[in-house]
């Protein structure tokens, strides 16, 4: 095997380095360690304690930080749900349908979300719901969210679908089975970790989202990265940390969760047949 | 032997050609597969064979002609409504299911109660020797049990055809010859007529009723094991099926199968000539264990022994002819055998049976 390249000989590549993750993880570093300040200042350290967690479940404000809570998680299971049946069908048909006329179009049209800057999809959705006179509200909000989740959804299923060749689907055909069989019984279950996967994606993509949500949404409804913003607007205390470590700490598990589901599915349902 | 000359016809390929776009991948194929028959669709890789298999399966569809099975034409069936199985190259075993349950779909996609499905099942998986791994799951099983479940997987739901496509090439030699005699056995005890597909030609021999020779999307000859490598038709098939020499003639006349030529340094000879071999310059297929060698004098051909390859049981032993083409000679090794040194003049004989005038 040729030997590796040692990064540590280019010049400046260690110092960018550091530089990158200083950016990157230093400010989440400092809202996690706040978060256990015992003093009301956000930049004096008063010693270690839970107060401000204890804030964010008891406190004053705790009724909203609720409401908008279960906001989220509703909204984010529908969406998630609904987007993954969607991306399931759309990947089925994408790669197992075979050639068919605006194959390549189709691919575009679901990865394109993934490149159209949010704020243009807020604004455009804002607009389109105004125009054809939809009340702003929950419903706006699952439908936005459940339609910039279903190219998250799409990707680890169609990376999934891939890796599975469609011989087993012949072996099922052969063994006749109905089309339909084939794809319940076979493709189904062998693409399990990857829909799995995508359904936590579109999950944490969902619960995480402020921009659209924050268009979209009606004057009565929160969630939580819109509760969070409105309440950080007012100044911020030390329970926005709390709140923010905790939503952090989510979003580490359920991503680490697709990850890892998706991998364990290839290794035990890959190619080593 | 019984003579099946009347026997029902399982599968009658009839005519059939297959494109794909420009490129035709099975031309014209004509062949008649008969009740009962371990018959071997025998080529290079990418001549065509796996292609024909996969029309009569039903995963690919063919472009003109027709496919009938015992008189069924199926061509616009789908492949879940032909009462054919196929052992697959990789096995395609369902991997989310253990061995019991991959033998049991067949059975269960027919409509068979699970009762009668575990029995069947289990039957096959004893006719296999897997009784004992009906619970494990397939990556916990060797390529050989691998390549046993998809059989017993193909066998269960009683095809009247089974389909086999290059099942033994993952497995290892020592493991393949003994899988050889069990397939034949299995196939003389179930009474279901095997397509197998193979481009291993002592798997061919070894195994068939009758073997089908295809080249490039062409039938080339279908005939028994002996038939082909005997009496082959054309330059492809006595150069594909075991080894041979081909040596350049001239043809003066054929009549009534015999043909009369000059072999190279002039001696006159006469012998079999294949169907459609035409006068003038063309090639004699003579298979190396029918060469002997000796004195120059009274031989067909004389040469010069340049090469010796030491092959166990027997000796190769090359001889440059004038002309600059070889002829190979297959001796047995033992005491008394006559093996020229290299560097002798030698002189090449063989029979007439021995020989035959190919079709270019």
């Amino acid at each position: 095997m040729a030997r590796k390249v040692d990064l540590k000989r280019f010049p400046g590549f260690q110092s960018m380095t550091y530089l990158c993750l200083i950016l990157l993880y230093a400010p989440l570093l400092i809202v996690m360690v706040y978060s256990f300040n015992d003093s009301r200042s956000i930049t004096s350290w008063g010693g270690i304690s839970l107060r401000w967690y204890e804030d964010v479940f008891f406190g004053l404000e705790a009724e909203k930080f609720r409401a908008a809570a279960f906001n989220s998680v509703v909204i984010a299971i529908i969406a998630a749900i609904t987007s993954t049946t969607i991306a399931t069908m759309a990947a089925t048909g994408m790669l197992r349908a075979g050639k068919f006329r605006g194959k390549s179009f189709s691919f575009a049209l679901i990865n394109l979300p993934l490149m159209v800057p949010e704020i243009v999809t807020a604004v455009a959705t804002l607009i389109f719901f105004s125009a054809i006179g939809f009340n702003a509200g929950y419903l706006t909000i699952l439908i936005a969210h459940i339609v910039f989740c279903i190219p998250f959804a799409y990707l680890p299923i169609a990376a999934r679908m891939q890796g599975i060749e469609d011989i087993y689907e012949q072996a099922a055909q052969d063994l006749y089975a109905t089309r339909f069989e084939a794809f319940k019984l076979i493709l189904l279950p062998l693409m399990a970790p990857g829909i799995l996967s995508g359904f936590l994606l579109a999950f944490i993509i969902s619960l995480d989202d402020f921009i659209i949500t924050n268009f979209v949404k009606g004057a009565g409804i929160e969630t939580l990265p819109t509760a969070i913003f409105g309440a950080a607007k007012q100044g911020i205390k030390p329970n926005i940390m709390a709140i923010s470590t905790l939503l952090l700490l989510v979003s580490v598990v359920f991503v680490t969760l697709s990850y890892l589901i998706g991998r364990m599915g290839q290794n035990k349902n890959g190619k080593q047949i | 032997m019984i003579k099946r000359m009347d026997a029902a016809i399982a599968v009658d390929i009839d005519n059939v050609t297959k494109r794909y776009g420009d490129f035709t991948a099975l031309r014209n194929a004509s062949i008649d597969i008969r009740d009962n028959e371990f018959f071997t669709l025998l080529g290079p890789s990418g001549c065509g064979k796996t292609t024909l298999l996969r029309c009569i399966a039903g995963f690919e569809d063919i472009s003109s002609g027709a496919i009938r099975l015992y008189g069924q034409d199926i061509a616009e069936l789908p492949p879940n409504k032909r009462p054919v199985n196929t052992v697959f190259q990789q096995y395609a075993l369902f991997p989310h299911m253990n061995v019991l349950q991959n033998v049991m779909f067949g059975l269960q996609r027919l409509g068979k109660s699970d009762s009668e499905a575990k029995a069947r099942a289990g039957h096959v998986l004893d006719l296999v020797q897997l009784t004992q791994l009906a619970e494990r799951m397939p990556s916990q099983l060797s390529g050989g049990q691998q390549q046993r479940v998809a059989l017993a997987r193909a066998l269960a739901p009683e095809p009247r055809v089974l389909l086999l496509d290059e099942p033994l090439s993952a497995l290892d030699l020592k493991l393949r010859q003994a899988v050889r005699l069990e397939l034949q056995q299995l196939q003389k005890e179930t009474g279901i007529t095997f397509v197998f597909v193979t481009h291993d030609q002592e798997e061919a021999l070894t195994m068939s009723n009758r073997i089908a020779v295809i080249s490039e999307g062409q039938l080339q000859q279908i005939g028994s094991a002996r038939e082909i490598y005997e009496a082959p038709v054309n330059k492809f098939v006595a150069d594909f099926i075991g080894e041979t020499n081909l040596i350049d003639v001239d043809v003066k006349k054929i009549t009534d199968g015999t043909a009369t030529c000059l072999l190279p340094g002039g001696t006159k000879f006469s012998c079999p000539a294949a169907k459609g071999a035409h006068e003038g310059p063309g090639h004699l297929s003579v298979r190396p264990e029918r060469v002997t060698i000796g004195k120059a004098k009274g031989s067909l051909i004389t040469g010069t022994a340049t090469r010796h390859i030491y092959l166990g049981t027997d000796m190769h032993i090359d001889i440059n002819l004038q002309d600059g083409d070889v002829i190979t000679a297959r001796v047995q090794n033992s005491e008394t055998a006559n093996i020229p040194e290299v560097g002798d003049e030698v002189g090449i004989s063989f029979e007439a049976s021995a020989a035959r005038l190919l079709v270019d």
